[in-house]
């Protein structure tokens, strides 16, 4: 909203003289032009980070073409290779192939924000238009206290409390045994992954949609109850179908905040470069993941490294790629909302 | 709520809260709603819908209860007061490998540095946003750049820092190996990358508010002769002055809670190590560690793997961080009844105004 700046101000044109202390007219002016200045200073600034990153990238891209995306041999043993120096045979130093680190980002991520998506939309609606106020009152403060809790946090309960629980009771020896030939199945795996992504992104979802179900405007709800329908199909029908913009911005954010996820995941994911395979059925549950952000702050160490620092700056410009994408898509989800003047 | 009973033609029109209720019998008979004018005449797939609701919503806070309580009974057995005062010291037996001093120290100072680098600037860029944004092309650029900065992942920012802050030219931030290698870790460095998590939470909460002054304020400014710069400095931004602080708190939030940053451009110590004895500087040019580290380093995950030290030190960090939800909650509160004491203020101001200049 472009307030109050259709019209200069009129002492810009009549009292300059009067303040000739803050220098009028004069002074209006440069502060405009410095503050210019500065937005397109941080643009540039942002501009030039995503094109020195992919500079960096460039030559892993370059050495492993598209079959970077690809999928072949262990990216494990890749990595190691590289962080020694020595490259594998018959590959040359920069060869990676990283299907199994994007698997493991999207089979963590997606189901992740598919559970929030439920779970935080089922809470909002509690928070907003069934909770009375002394509960809404009690419930916020929690929503956004859970949504602050660093993800150290949630990893150092997740590694020390539930994986020894899920090692221990939830998996048999038959399932260890079932696929003991190609990976170990630990107490850190890719449930344990999930669920704790989800806990993670559900209170900043919540606190979104609900803000959003919050600014419905209430004529809209009344009318819907004044033809006699009750409240759930109000809230279905009128609330959730107005905010649904916000929703899909609100999953935007989270799923930009579960892509991005580094230290959690690499403390309950197994940090095994594994192809998890959904067709073992319930065991897919327990097998190890890596997923990219985790690895690039596993591998940090090399990044003074040559070859490894490319491969990992190429992962980072992949997870940036992916945050761009997400953005656009929520800015174009929040279009439809402006038409009815309602901000999200 | 609708507990009472209600004449019928008389009830007043009580919005949401009653669209269930029977159709309005003939006039001057006399209806009792019942007690709990509830689900009972939804259909079923309705009511199970919201009885789902409320168990997603009992259920959040079942589980942020279960990890507040359960870090309270861990961090609590294993916090003594000699973790407060002592710093961490590499030793294999944890009796000897000391406490969280410097982790402590290092978060305020990372937290202080990223806060100065974040706020003005943040602040400046919602004015302009919000004030002038012309040309609007920049406007709209600059403000999608912002959006994205807040989904970038903040471990591809870290790796950016290193690259960026290792320039030689920039060597002055950090320190140099005998080599002459810039390390690119240090305070400054790490602070300025957490300043980028801060921006969009901070731009994001200014413009809120700037977006929420009505056009009149601006229009009663200028018509007592103040340029727009003036209005900006003196009338807009103290009436968001609010909103700023919640920006500014919800952003120390995202520097303390950042653990990526920190090991990737704090350097790999836990003790504070400044550069040089040159007092301040030498200390923001040194490296260090924070909590969120020191959590990190003594998980299985990290090399210390020393849990009740970690369960402590995550204890400590969870409390910073329910003191700093409790002011945004404090804040949101002011905000939300500012209504008739912001204008008061406004009008205070406006006094003020007059007879200071």
């Amino acid at each position: 909203m472009p307030a109050g700046a259709a019209h200069r101000s009129p002492s810009a044109r009549f009292g300059g003289g009067l303040r000739a202390r803050f220098g009028g007219a004069g002074a209006d002016r440069r502060t405009e032009q410095a503050l210019r200045a500065l937005a397109a200073l941080t643009l540039v600034l942002i501009a030039a980070m995503v094109v020195t990153v992919f500079i960096k990238a460039w030559p892993s891209f370059k050495a492993n073409g598209l079959a970077w995306f690809g999928s072949e041999g262990d990216v494990d043993t890749q990595l190691r290779a590289m962080n020694e120096g020595q490259a594998l045979p018959g590959h040359s130093i920069l060869y990676i192939r990283t299907w199994p680190l994007i698997w493991g980002t999207i089979v963590t991520t997606v189901p992740a924000v598919i559970i929030a998506l439920i779970g935080s939309t089922l809470a909002a609606i509690c928070l907003t238009e069934f909770a009375s106020a002394p509960v809404r009152r009690t419930l916020e403060p929690i929503v956004r206290l859970l949504a602050g809790v660093p993800s150290v946090v949630y990893g150092l309960v997740a590694v020390l409390a539930l994986a020894p629980f899920i090692n221990d009771h939830l998996i048999s020896e038959a399932r260890r045994k079932s696929v003991a030939y190609v990976v170990q199945l630990e107490g850190d795996n890719l449930m344990l992954a999930i669920v704790i992504l989800a806990i993670m992104i559900t209170p900043i979802m919540v606190a979104l949609i609900a803000g959003a179900l919050a600014s419905v405007p209430p004529a809209w709800k009344e009318g819907s109850a004044a033809l006699g329908v009750n409240r759930w199909r109000t809230i279905v029908r009128v609330s959730l179908r107005t905010a649904r913009p916000a929703i899909a911005a609100a999953t935007v954010l989270a799923t930009a905040r579960a892509l991005g996820e580094a230290i959690m995941l690499s403390m309950v994911a197994g940090s095994r470069g594994f192809d998890a395979n959904p067709l073992d059925g319930l065991t897919f549950l327990f097998e190890p993941v890596r997923p990219l952000a985790a690895t690039i702050f596993q591998e940090s160490e090399g990044l003074t490294i040559g070859p490894m620092s490319h491969t990992l700056y190429a992962m980072g410009a992949v997870l940036l790629v992916s945050a761009v994408l997400l953005s656009f898509a929520g800015w174009a989800a929040k279009q439809p909302l402006k038409r009815y003047g309602i901000r999200a | 709520m609708a507990s009472e009973g209600v004449v019928a033609g008389l009830a007043a029109p009580s919005g949401l809260r009653s669209p269930s209720g029977p159709a309005a019998p003939p006039p001057g008979l006399e209806v009792m709603r019942p007690r709990r004018r509830g689900t009972a005449a939804w259909p079923w797939i309705d009511r199970a819908g919201y009885w789902l609701c409320w168990a997603a919503g009992i259920g959040l806070c079942v589980i942020a209860l279960a990890i507040v309580l359960y870090m309270l009974v861990e961090g609590l057995s294993y916090l003594s007061p000699h973790l407060f005062v002592t710093s961490p010291a590499p030793s294999l037996q944890q009796s000897r490998a000391g406490g969280f001093l410097d982790p402590i120290e290092g978060t305020f100072i990372l937290t202080a540095v990223g806060i100065a680098v974040a706020a003005p600037i943040g602040i400046a860029l919602a004015v302009w946003l919000n004030e002038y944004g012309r040309p609007s092309g920049l406007a709209r650029a600059v403000e999608s750049a912002i959006e994205m900065l807040a989904g970038a992942p903040s471990v591809v920012l870290a790796i950016f820092g290193l690259l960026l802050f290792s320039q030689s030219a920039l060597g002055f931030l950090s320190q140099s190996t005998a080599g002459g290698a810039v390390t690119g870790k240090s305070f400054l460095t790490a602070g300025a990358i957490m300043a980028i998590l801060a921006l969009p939470l901070i731009v994001g909460a200014t413009r809120e508010g700037l977006a929420l002054i009505p056009n009149h304020m601006r229009e009663a400014s200028h018509a007592l002769g103040k340029t727009r710069a003036t209005t900006i400095r003196r009338v807009l931004l103290p009436s968001v002055r609010v909103n700023i602080a919640e920006g500014t708190v919800l952003g120390m939030g995202r520097i303390i809670g950042d653990t990526a940053i920190v090991v990737i451009l704090l350097g790999a110590t836990l003790k504070t190590e400044p550069a040089s004895s040159v007092p301040v500087i030498g200390l923001l040019r040194g490296t260090g560690s924070t909590l969120s580290n020191y959590v990190y380093y003594n998980s299985p995950a990290g090399e210390g793997n020393a849990h009740q030290k970690a369960y402590a030190a995550a204890f400590v960090l969870l409390i910073i961080v329910l003191a700093l939800n409790f002011a945004v909650t404090r804040l949101a509160g002011r905000r939300e009844r500012g209504g008739a004491g912001a204008r008061g203020s406004w009008r205070l101001r406006t006094w003020r105004l007059r007879w200071s200049e």
